[in-house]
């Protein structure tokens, strides 16, 4: 086992979505907020890949952009290798800091500048890192780069729109790695691609995981994806973790009963004869999240204690996970 | 033997551009029979999605039919004038979408549009329409109908919507359900509710549908059988299980392993190296032929057509004897 | 499946990018020119004024402001006729001065063009860059910006230009108001034009600014400033291209009506507009010429500048193609 080299501590980010100042003024109301992500905690070890698995408003995506300082916490302590990043990333250290992290995002379409060429933007990264590498060295990698991600030095010269989706992604992955990071957070980096490129580039991250010894913070919406590429999963519901674990464990025996549900909605692509179970109720807004247990209105083991009291995560198994009914051993 | 319900005879739709013609979809010839589930999957852009509009005739200009025929039972319905296919669809044939907001108009009360469409295409009461709307509500599943039937489509979730959705496809009493990636906007868990509701109900309704969805596992749970398309062209059409068990196109064999599954971890998934040609770089030959792991000289030079390898089965490549060329 | 993923033996680099021409004449711009009659005919119209004017002391029959070579018993000499009294040829007539009006035109279009195209500049470079500054930064910063915006718009333009040169007037040392007349006219008819480029580019800015490229780049810690530079405007560009097109009509037009009002240029440097304010006193008297030819001349300006502004909008428009 290796040391953490992220560890998330206590984090919380709220975000303001009250009406205008006036609005609010002449209607009487006060502020209101959304409380995108509460509380969650997790480390990821080094050269393995830990995955955030959830649905809409589950705060997946908030937690990405916590990671790389697109935004900054409300509430606890994002700590990379020994460091602080609450801080918010600034001043000399924060470029070395900075270097060693990247991030893939969903739609390569609206991640790749429509109106650069992509040796360009394979290139940015270098050209803020690398402030000493000349034209020539810096065009060398990016071509080295555009190998190493399956396409051809060639392709440099074209537009992001002249490629099509998984290629794209490609571009986007060659751009993340260009200045040699150590931990790249996905954010969904196959949910906008076709099955069977979805898994060449699945198969791609992988084996430059391999090769480059990467960290991945991996996050998806779907089981099977994630089951594929993560060591460790956290699953989220309305911006709480409900469970977290190690991989095999959580798939072999799921605790916490939103992840069972989760995995009973997986379809069942092999015909094994194993029905889907009609799981009940929607996701509810993250603008009214229940009072207790967030799950609790679809949870078909909810009891009065469930409706009032918010479930802490504790171990079970190889496993911890945020629910009531397992701590007492309802479940 | 029964009449089949849609009978889709070598269609091409076809986009004239300035750089030339490029062909969506190329001779694709199915049916479907009366009450049947029909799978439609392939990745973008292979014209599955096409094909469902070109039998509802709502290809969006300059796009048009080129060649073949489409019959609705024995009406052949592909060269009707926009008037007389207003009335086809909603009447014979329901539609949904992958975005419930397409389908809703977002200034209208739900109960306004539902009655609207019923009377419409059934000569009923507009009392009548209100009860049968409500009745429909309450099949899909939507709690306290009769109540909600007056909310207006923001005022429900993604879900709900699409369950409104379905009610509105399903209100003039169609016998063709198309449905285009219906759950594509929904998440995991709400995917699986929907899907059922769809099928139970057009069950009940005794309607078949044509599913269109890119996602295998929505195929496996809900069709009867299943078409692959691949490059505007049928690759292979057979019963849903005959085609995931044991896909005999070289494409949909790659297409099945690079599904992810859950019950293995940390593995390679299987891949097809490169990626769906572009409409206008087509290659000569089999489309599929600069990806196939078993590609040989003829597949280089010669198009195979969708020919019959077994009973029920129908599959695009020389691999199998029988095949003729297109 | 094979591994295509091995690095290549020799590290190759891309290639530079070749042939800008070409690629323009194979563009979706350039076809969509080619299919409309209107803009081909519009262009050819607005690049022979453009030339006429830039050309003007080289090509111009006559140099009007050279009173060496003015007689003022040409005065008044109708169109297609020879001078009275030399070998003068006036296409166009020629006016109270006896200057040719032809001659005349070629040099006030110049003027026309420099002021409208400066002043057109000026506004897109303070409109673009106010829009990008209150789209990228929120908050209190687009407030402030947008209610001056908001503000500015509720006036007409000419209103706006015609308070500044009044202000100009009252700053100015008097000895100076003759040569800076043109610079404030531009700064004027800019700065009742910002308003619009910073309403378009503010809400653009606001769409990309929330584009993962823009955050790709925020990752890796380019400056806010590079960002907006590099990142958004190129992306932002577009309508600023059409508006400007259009918007340069309307400040030909704009100087145009200043210059008739007598607040604009200088008679030492006649534009359009004060050949037109010139000619209208002596259309009553039968000297239609005088006044006809500079407003023909700046209609078809106007209109072929505006019908190439319609043309890029449509072009550039992915919706309508």
């Amino acid at each position: 086992m290796s040391e953490p080299l992220l560890d998330v501590r206590h984090l919380s980010r709220r975000f303001d979505v009250s009406p205008p100042w006036l609005n609010r003024k002449l209607e009487r109301t006060g502020k209101v907020y959304v409380n995108a992500v509460k509380d969650v905690s997790f480390s990821v070890k080094r050269g393995e890949t830990f995955a955030l698995v959830g649905e809409s408003g589950s705060g997946k995506t908030t937690i990405a952009r916590l990671i790389v300082g697109l935004l900054e916490p409300t509430e606890g302590e994002i700590v990379f290798d020994g460091q602080s990043l609450s801080r918010g990333l600034q001043g000399r250290e924060a470029r070395r800091l900075r270097r060693r992290f990247q991030m893939i995002f969903q739609d390569p379409l609206a991640s790749l500048n429509p109106r650069w060429r992509v040796t360009d933007i394979i290139a940015e990264p270098l050209r803020a890192f690398e402030r000493g590498m000349n034209d020539r060295a810096r065009r060398l990698r990016v071509g080295e780069l555009l190998t190493l991600v399956g396409l051809s030095p060639e392709d440099g010269v074209k537009f992001p729109h002249q490629f099509s989706g998984g290629q794209r992604q490609r571009i986007a992955i060659a751009r993340a790695l260009a200045a040699k990071p150590e931990f790249i957070v996905c954010d969904e980096p196959t949910s906008a691609l076709d099955v069977s490129v979805q898994a060449q580039i699945l198969n791609l991250m992988k084996d430059l995981q391999d090769e480059f010894g990467l960290t991945y913070v991996f996050i998806s919406h779907n089981l099977q994806v994630v089951r594929h590429m993560a060591n460790e999963i956290g699953v989220l519901y309305l911006g709480r973790l409900a469970e977290v674990g190690e991989s095999e464990a959580l798939f072999e025996h799921p605790r916490h009963p939103y992840t069972r549900m989760l995995l009973d909605a997986v379809p069942d692509i092999d015909m094994t004869g194993r029905r889907r179970k009609k799981v009940e109720g929607e996701i509810p807004s993250p603008l009214r999240p229940p009072p207790g247990c967030p799950f609790n209105p679809r949870c078909p083991f909810a009891n009065d204690r469930c409706r009032i009291e918010v479930p802490g995560l504790t171990p079970v198994g190889l496993q911890a996970a945020a629910c009531h009914a397992v701590e007492e051993g309802r479940i | 033997m029964t009449e089949p319900l849609l009978s889709v005879r070598n269609l091409a739709v076809e986009f004239p551009t300035r750089h030339g013609i490029l062909t969506a979809v190329q001779d694709i010839s199915f049916d479907i029979m009366p009450g049947e589930v029909l799978g439609m999957v392939g990745e973008s852009g292979a014209g599955k999605s096409m094909t469902g509009a070109a039998i509802i005739g709502l290809i969006e200009p300059p796009g048009r039919i080129a060649r073949g025929e489409i019959w609705l039972r024995d009406q052949r319905i592909d060269n009707l004038p926009p008037e007389k296919m207003r009335k086809i669809r909603g009447r014979h044939i329901g539609m949904i979408f992958q975005d419930p907001l397409t389908s809703l108009n977002p200034l209208y009360r739900i109960s306004d549009q539902l009655i609207e469409t019923i009377r419409t295409h059934l000569p009923v009461s507009r009392d009548e329409a209100r009860k049968r709307a409500v009745k429909l509500l309450d099949d899909v599943g939507i709690p306290d109908a009769s109540r909600r039937i007056d909310d207006y489509p923001h005022q429900f979730s993604g879900g709900m919507r699409q369950r409104v959705v379905i009610a509105l496809a399903l209100c003039a009493g169609p016998e063709l359900v198309i449905a285009d990636e219906p759950t594509t906007a929904l998440d995991v868990s709400v995917q699986a509710q929907i899907i059922e509701v769809m099928k139970e109900l057009c069950a009940e309704h005794g309607a078949a549908i044509m599913l269109v969805t890119h996602d295998m596992g929505v195929i496996a749970e809900a069709a009867d059988r299943v078409a692959v398309m691949y490059a505007g062209r049928l690759a292979e059409i057979g019963p849903v299980r005959d085609v995931i068990k044991d896909a005999r196109h070289p494409y949909s064999q790659g297409l099945m392993g690079a599904i992810p599954r859950l019950g293995e971890s940390l593995e390679r998934l299987v891949h097809i190296p490169g990626s769906m040609p572009r409409l206008n770089a087509v290659p000569p030959g089999c489309p599929f032929n600069p990806r196939c792991p078993k590609v040989f000289d003829k597949c280089r030079t010669h198009r195979p057509a969708t020919s019959e390898i077994e009973p029920g089965r129908r599959a695009a490549c020389w691999l199998y004897p029988g095949v003729t060329e297109a | 499946m094979t591994m295509e993923n091995a690095p290549a033996a020799k590290p190759i680099a891309p290639p530079r990018p070749k042939g800008r021409l070409r690629q323009a004449l194979d563009s979706d711009i350039f076809y969509s020119y080619r299919r409309s009659p209107v803009t081909i005919v519009a262009s050819i119209v607005a690049v022979s004024l453009i030339l006429m004017a830039i050309l003007a002391p080289w090509i111009a029959p006559h140099d009007p402001f050279n009173p060496a070579s003015l007689n003022l018993m040409d005065g008044f000499t109708p169109p297609m006729s020879q001078s009275a009294f030399g070998d003068n040829w006036f296409l166009m007539g020629a006016d109270n001065q006896g200057r040719d009006v032809f001659s005349t035109i070629m040099y006030g279009s110049r003027v026309s063009l420099f002021v409208g195209a400066m002043a057109t500049l000026f506004a897109i470079t303070l409109g673009v860059t106010l829009g990008l500054t209150a789209g990228y930064n929120g908050g209190t910063v687009d407030a402030i910006i947008m209610r001056i915006a908001d503000i500015q718009l509720s006036f007409p333009g000419i209103l706006i230009a015609l308070l500044i040169f009044g202000i100009a007037r009252g700053v100015i040392p008097a000895n100076q108001q003759e040569s800076m007349a043109i610079w404030v006219l531009i700064v004027a008819i800019g700065l009742s034009n910002w308003a619009q480029f910073a309403r378009t580019v503010r809400g653009a800015t606001m769409v990309e600014r929330q584009k993962d490229y823009v955050s790709a780049a925020r990752i890796i810690g380019v400056h806010p400033v590079l960002i907006l530079i590099r990142h958004i405007l190129p992306n932002v560009l577009g309508p600023v291209l059409v508006i400007g097109t259009i918007g340069l009509a309307l400040a030909i037009i704009e100087e145009a009506t200043l210059s008739f009002l007598g607040v604009g240029v200088p008679p030492t440097q006649p534009s359009l507009g004060t050949l037109i304010r010139i000619g209208q006193q002596y259309l009553f008297s039968g000297e239609w010429w005088i006044l006809f030819f500079p407003a023909v001349t700046l209609v078809l300006l106007a209109l072929s500048v505006n019908l190439l502004g319609d043309w890029l909008r449509d072009a550039l428009n992915p919706k309508l193609r």
